[in-house]
């Protein structure tokens, strides 16, 4: 609990592969709590991930109703209209009682804070992307080798 | 509980140094519990965050997250990091006489 100064993590490096709202938070949570305790931060977003940083999507995504035995909905029942849609207000409502940002405004939060965004090249090829896509707070997009050199002397957590 | 004295008045602290009780706190202890945080000097703009923060405390019972100093205090949040660095949330709630930030945000 103390300060645990010896063992302060100095640095780390997120990346964030999946889409669904349930899948971008942990990793935005995680960037942003770095940042808070002063930790030098770099987030980077693959595969479907990439959406939490593109204009067009980045207010879109949604919680999966299907394929989650811990949501607790029947998947015959998740696949129903309109059940993505309610498990996602209702999550966006909780999360605003906890005062977490919407990935919008928690994308720009993070980048404000000090962490820099970087974007999966792989990926953006694969789907047809340029950088005109992403929100203006990504930094640039960067290749696997890249995204180890920026991470050296740091620690990688994947989401 | 460990107390110390700070500008002249013995209070009860955590081990980390945060006041344990909020009312015990006055304007005349921030400089130096800023200094503590490497603070030498608090501006015009560090004592709007401390205010902000001591206000909203006090009417809502929470310490204000850094959104909620962005969205209801007016400082955004790059300059929050700038006046507080290495930490603002707890940096700042720290030299407000708060206690530790305890959310995830």
């Amino acid at each position: 609990m103390a300060n645990h100064t010896a063992d302060k993590i100095q640095k780390v490096s997120i990346i964030i592969s999946r889409g669904s709202l349930d899948g971008v938070y942990p990793g935005l949570i995680m960037a942003n709590g770095a940042r808070m305790e002063g930790i030098e931060t770099n987030v980077f977003f693959t595969f479907f991930g990439l959406e939490a940083i593109m204009k067009k999507r980045q207010k879109k995504l949604k919680v999966a109703t299907v394929g989650n035995p811990a949501m607790h909905i029947p998947s015959l029942i998740g696949i129903l209209p309109g059940m993505s849609a309610f498990a996602t207000w209702k999550m966006k409502q909780e999360m605003e009682k906890l005062d977490i940002p919407p990935v919008d405004e928690f994308i720009e939060m993070i980048a404000d804070a000090g962490a820099t965004l970087y974007a999966c090249k792989a990926t953006v090829e694969m789907f047809h992307l340029s950088k005109d896509d992403f929100v203006e707070q990504v930094d640039s997009i960067i290749n696997v080798g890249t995204f180890y050199e920026v991470s050296a002397g740091g620690s990688i957590i994947f989401t | 509980m460990p107390t110390k004295t700070i500008a002249g008045k013995t209070v009860e602290v955590d081990a980390e140094g945060f006041l344990v009780n909020p009312d015990d706190w006055s304007e005349e202890m921030a400089p130096e519990l800023a200094r503590e945080e490497g603070i030498e000097e608090l501006t015009d703009r560090h004592w709007e965050v401390i205010r902000f923060m001591r206000k909203d405390f006090k009417e809502r019972g929470q310490i204000p997250t850094i959104r909620r100093i962005k969205n209801v205090g007016g400082i955004p949040t790059g300059e929050l990091y700038q006046l507080f660095p290495q930490g603002p949330a707890k940096k700042a709630a720290k030299i407000a006489g708060l206690g530790k930030p305890q959310g995830c945000v």
